[in-house]
């Protein structure tokens, strides 16, 4: 059976050459760059060669890239590492609702540790507007943190005009890139953003090298003390082996950045309108300012969870932000933030294109697609139309 | 697995002689089970399900469960005789189960509520 793998935002697959790349670091150079001795020396090295190659992805200094274990430690990082560094000078922070949940449970904790947090709105599209951030600020606001694109609905946000509003009061602005870096292009001078979170395996690099860029000059306080590792700002043995990978998949991504894109969107654009000619399923976020791989849909009378293990039984493997989808049992917050209600929530998928899928793999996903949707709907009650259940009203409990 | 990418008794009942919802698509899982009753037996089983992976399968097991089934028979199902006819559930779709039984239960109910 055809194997079509579409959830990129959740992981991509290594590129042979970052692999090749790392290899050495698995076996013969195990050395621990503290070491002052050959092996030592050539682990630096390398860490410091891979550091200079993701700086060149972003447009930043090397000594600006601060690795660390995961884009989720990043968003942690900033958002603790900022707000404690600053809390003399005021204890408000601002997170948009559209943020990743290492962002949003980060601001709850900043509200236990009596800071004020405001979770900023987002319009049908999932933008935010910094005319709302303008509004947000006080006296006390110290940071704000917006993600450059949500991986749910692939919105990408207007960074630049938020650094704006936010300079003018001097407020430190932090992005989640997560999505977007290795996928558009991500300069932190155009963005212009004091912080600035990445991840490699989202750009066809390994799992478990990540990076937090912070500017030149901003203290932050560590989220791990320890060593001098990372200049005394991430403590713990550097996982060499993946950060050199990192670095191999961003000096490849900053060649091939045009190449992905002008590959990618095409097909994508084929997906989403293709299901617009399908009966009642929804793109969710904006038609044109969004992830150039990314196809969001919500798809009424029918359950995200299903539609993705049906696609699944077909060889397509794609995410949905639907409740039964979820650990937490909970629909997506992304999704209800916008507007869209609990119940057309249920139907949410999505679909993300790498550069491993072809024009044949889009012929026969939006040939199948189709189909599952149909015969969900066969199967649901809600067919022929919600009826009086659609005001929902009844509290969700999970019975034990 | 099977009863979900094969679900058997998907449809609606014109006739049914009770019709028990459960559930709700707010919360991602509701459920309707038709039944067709002959001398206190259930002789037929329908349903309509939206949800997931589990919930559709769930329902496909009880309308097969409760097929030539005494109506107290029927009520004594329970969401733990549902998982294990699956083969088990996951903890966390332990709920289905119990929708699928509620559901059951309120189509008996309302079979009952009508006798009287």
């Amino acid at each position: 059976m055809k194997k079509i793998y579409l959830d990129h935002v959740a992981t991509n697959p290594l590129l042979p050459e970052v692999f090749d790349a790392m290899v050495p670091y698995l076996r013969e150079e195990f050395g621990n760059p503290l070491s002052v001795y050959e092996y030592g020396m050539r682990a630096k090295a390398a860490i410091e060669d891979a550091r200079e190659k993701v700086a060149g992805l972003i447009n930043a200094k090397p000594a600006e890239v601060i690795f660390t274990a995961s884009g989720a430690e990043a968003n942690n990082f900033a958002l603790r590492g900022i707000a404690l560094a600053r809390q003399n000078e005021g204890k408000h922070v601002l997170v948009s609702r559209m943020e990743h949940h290492s962002i949003l449970n980060s601001a709850r904790f900043l509200e236990k540790s009596g800071f004020a947090v405001t979770y900023l709105p987002v319009d049908k599209k999932g933008f935010v507007d910094p005319e709302t951030v303008k509004k947000a600020i006080t006296k006390e606001t110290i940071l704000i943190s917006v993600t450059h694109a949500s991986s749910e609905v692939g919105t990408i946000e207007p960074i630049k005009e938020i650094v704006k509003v936010a300079k003018e009061k001097n407020i430190i602005v932090h992005t989640d890139a997560v999505a977007t870096t290795g996928n558009i292009p991500v300069d932190v001078k155009d963005l212009g953003v004091d912080l600035m979170s990445m991840a490699a395996h989202q750009f066809y690099g390994p799992k478990g090298a990540a990076a937090l860029y912070v500017k030149q000059g901003m203290r932050i306080v560590p989220l791990i003390y320890g060593g001098i590792q990372e200049s005394g700002r991430r403590a713990g043995t550097e996982n060499v082996p993946a950060i050199v990978g990192m670095g191999k998949a961003a000096e490849i991504a900053r060649a091939e950045l045009q190449k992905r894109m002008e590959y990618i969107k095409p097909l994508r654009d084929r997906i989403i309108d293709t299901m617009a000619g399908v009966d009642r399923v929804y793109l969710t976020g904006d038609r044109d300012k969004r992830l150039p791989g990314h196809a969001s849909f919500c798809v009424e009378y029918i359950e995200g969870e299903a539609m993705l293990l049906l696609l699944a039984a077909k060889g397509i493997f794609s995410a949905s932000g639907s409740a039964c989808s979820s650990k937490a049992l909970k629909a997506s917050p992304v999704l209800l933030s916008m507007g869209i209600s609990s119940s057309l929530a249920q139907g949410s998928i999505v679909f993300t294109l790498g550069m491993g899928n072809t024009g044949e793999d889009v012929d026969y996903v939006v040939n199948e697609f189709p189909a599952v949707i149909k015969r969900l709907r066969e199967i649901s009650p809600y067919a022929q139309g919600w009826g009086d259940r659609e005001g929902g009203g009844e509290e969700c409990t999970v019975k034990e | 697995m099977d009863h979900f990418t094969n679900p058997r008794n998907v449809g609606d009942m014109a006739d049914a002689d009770g019709i028990g919802t459960e559930g709700n698509p707010t919360c991602g899982d509701a459920m309707k089970i038709y039944i067709k009753v002959r001398d206190g037996r259930i002789v037929d089983a329908k349903f309509k399900t939206f949800g997931c992976g589990a919930a559709i399968a769930v329902s496909s097991i009880v309308t097969e469960m409760v097929k030539g089934k005494t109506l107290d028979e029927a009520l004594a199902i329970s969401k733990e005789a549902v998982a294990a006819e699956l083969g088990g559930l996951p903890p966390q779709k332990m709920h289905c189960s119990n929708l699928g039984a509620d559901a059951l239960k309120k189509a008996i109910e309302d079979y009952r509520s009508k006798q009287k």
